[in-house]
C-alpha cells in the first residue's frame, strides 16, 4: 500500500470540505476500498473516514419508507427488526453478502458507492425503486447506476442514507459465487403497493438494472412459470470465468421465478 | 504523517505510533508482537487474521490501525484465562478441529463471534457462520464439531 494521509471528521459537512481533489476519497467500512489499496489498484492522497459521523448510522421508518444511513453496517441491516418487518427481503438480502466478518465492516453506502457490478444492494436499490440520497440532492435508484463501477455522484458527492419504499411483498434471490459470495446473478422481484412489479438484477450485466421484460410478464401474472417463460437477451451480458452470458441469461429468469415463489406467488 | 493510537488490546491500554497505512494486523504482530493472529491470503477472504473489534469478528487486514483508535480488541492471546484455555480453544483441541493450526486462531475468533449471536447453533448455522475462514486441513467436518462443543462448554463455563 503507498502512503496516504488520513481525517476522521465527526460531521458531514466537515468530511465533504476535506474533499479538495479528485486524489482523496472517502472510507467507509473499507472492504472494498483497503483490499483495493493493497492490490496498489488505488493510490489516493488521502483517506476521509466516515467511520466517525454518526448522522450516517442508523436505520428509521418514515410513512412508506425504510431509510437507511450510509454508514449502516450489512450486519446491521440483516439484524434490524425495522427492516425485518417492513422488508424483510432486505434484511435477507443484507445476510448473503460475503461473509460474517465482512457484513460487520462493510456498509450499504459502501456498496452502493462502488457499484460493483456483481454487488447485492444494487439489485434492491433497483428492485425496489430506491432513492439514493447525497449531501446534493436526490437521486432515483432508476437514474443512479450508469455504467461498470460508475454512477450519478459526481466527484465528491457524499451518499448520506438511501430510502426504500416498503413493498407490498418482495424476495430476493441470488447466485453466489462460491469462495467470495458476489452475485453471479442476482434478482430482487417487488410487487408495490397498487400492483406494479418492479424487478432488479444484479450481476449479469455492467450495472444494475430493471428487467422490463419480466416486470411485464409478472404484472400479468405473478407466478414462478411466468418469469421462467420470460427469454432474456444474453446481448451485452457480463462473461467472465464463472458464467457466459448466455448462462447468465437463463439465470434471470430462474431467479426471477425462484424469488416469486419466495414471495409467495 | 504518523498519528498516535490509543487502544484496549485484551484488555490492557497499549498506545502506539502508527501510519495511516499501517493494518490493524500489521499493528498487533509487528508492534505488539502478538503473532497469533495469522496473514493468510491478500485478499480479505481466508479469515485467518480475524479478531474481536469491540465484540465483533472483524478481519484485521482489512482494517487500518487508525480506524481502530480508541477501540477494544481482543486476539486469540486474550482468550484463554492463564493457563486455562478458553471453551473454544478447549473443544478444537478436544476434536481435533485443527491440523496445522494456521487457520485456527481465525476460526476460533469467528467461532467465539458466531456463539454470541448464536448460542446453539446447528451444523449449517455453523458452515455459514465460518463462511469467511478457510481451511486447507481439516476439511472442517471436525471443525464444526468442535465449534458444537465448544457452543456448549461456553453456557456451562458461563464464558464468552
Ligand atoms: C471477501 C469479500 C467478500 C465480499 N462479498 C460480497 C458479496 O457477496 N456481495 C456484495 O455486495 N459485496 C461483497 N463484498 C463487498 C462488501 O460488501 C463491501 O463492504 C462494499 O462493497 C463496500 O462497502 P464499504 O463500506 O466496505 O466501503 P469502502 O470499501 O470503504 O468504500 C468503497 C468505495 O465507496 C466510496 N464510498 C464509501 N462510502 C461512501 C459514501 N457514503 N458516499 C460516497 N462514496 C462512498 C469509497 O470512497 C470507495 O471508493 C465483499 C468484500 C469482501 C472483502
Ligand atoms: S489475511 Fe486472509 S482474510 Fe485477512
Ligand atoms: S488446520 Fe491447517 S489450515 Fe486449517
Amino acid at each position: 500500500m503507498y502512503a496516504f494521509e488520513y481525517h476522521r471528521p465527526s460531521s458531514i459537512d466537515e468530511a465533504v470540505a476535506l474533499i479538495t481533489s479528485d486524489d482523496i476519497q472517502f472510507l467507509s467500512g473499507g472492504q472494498t476500498l483497503i483490499p483495493t489499496l493493497k492490490q496498489r489498484l488505488a493510490m489516493p492522497d488521502a483517506l476521509v473516514d466516515l467511520g466517525g459521523i454518526e448522522a450516517l448510522r442508523g436505520i428509521r421508518r418514515e410513512g412508506d419508507h425504510v431509510i437507511i444511513g450510509a454508514g449502516t453496517r450489512h450486519a446491521e441491516v440483516a439484524a434490524s427488526d425495522t427492516v425485518a418487518g417492513a422488508i424483510p427481503a432486505l434484511a435477507h438480502l443484507a445476510s448473503q453478502i460475503g461473509d460474517a466478518q465482512v457484513r460487520n465492516r462493510g456498509t450499504i453506502g459502501g456498496s452502493v458507492a462502488n457499484a460493483d457490478p456483481s454487488a447485492d444492494y444494487p439489485a434492491a436499490v433497483i428492485g425496489l425503486g430506491a432513492t439514493v440520497r447525497t449531501n446534493r440532492r436526490e437521486i432515483a435508484g432508476d437514474d443512479y447506476f450508469q455504467d461498470l463501477f460508475t454512477t450519478a455522484l459526481e466527484p465528491g458527492e457524499l451518499i448520506t442514507e438511501i430510502a426504500f419504499p416498503i413493498p407490498e411483498v418482495a424476495a430476493y434471490a441470488k447466485f453466489a459465487q462460491a469462495a467470495s459470495g458476489y452475485a453471479i446473478a442476482g434478482v430482487m422481484v417487488a410487487r408495490m403497493p397498487g400492483g406494479a412489479v418492479r424487478v432488479g438484477v444484479t450481476g449479469a450485466a455492467p450495472y444494475a438494472l430493471r428487467a422490463t421484460a419480466l416486470e411485464v410478464a409478472l404484472a400479468a401474472d405473478f407466478s414462478p412459470a411466468a418469469a421462467k417463460a420470460v427469454t432474456i437477451s444474453a446481448d451485452g451480458l457480463n462473461s467472465d470465468l464463472h458464467a457466459t452470458p448466455a448462462y447468465r441469461a437463463a439465470l434471470v429468469s430462474v431467479l426471477a421465478a425462484r424469488a416469486v415463489a419466495a414471495c409467495g406467488g | 504523517m504518523s498519528i498516535a493510537l490509543s487502544m484496549t488490546v485484551n484488555g490492557q491500554h497499549v498506545t502506539g505510533t502508527v501510519e495511516p497505512r499501517t493494518l490493524l494486523v500489521e499493528f498487533l504482530r509487528e508492534t505488539l508482537r502478538l503473532t497469533g493472529t495469522h496473514v493468510g491470503c491478500d485478499t480479505s477472504q481466508c479469515g485467518a487474521c480475524v479478531v474481536l473489534l469491540d465484540g465483533c469478528s472483524v478481519k484485521s487486514c482489512a482494517t487500518l490501525a487508525v480506524q481502530c483508535q480508541g477501540a477494544s480488541v481482543t486476539t486469540i492471546e486474550g482468550l484463554a484465562n492463564g493457563a486455562t484455555l478458553h471453551p473454544m480453544q478447549q473443544a478444537f483441541n478436544d476434536h481435533h478441529g485443527l491440523q496445522c493450526g494456521f487457520c485456527t486462531p481465525g476460526m476460533v475468533m469467528s467461532a467465539v463471534d458466531l456463539v454470541r449471536h448464536t448460542p446453539d447453533p446447528s451444523d449449517a448455522d455453523i458452515r455459514k457462520g465460518l463462511e469467511g475462514n478457510l481451511c486447507r486441513c481439516t476439511g472442517y467436518q471436525n471443525i464444526v464439531r468442535a465449534v458444537q462443543a465448544g457452543a456448549r462448554a461456553m453456557h456451562t463455563s458461563g464464558g464468552g
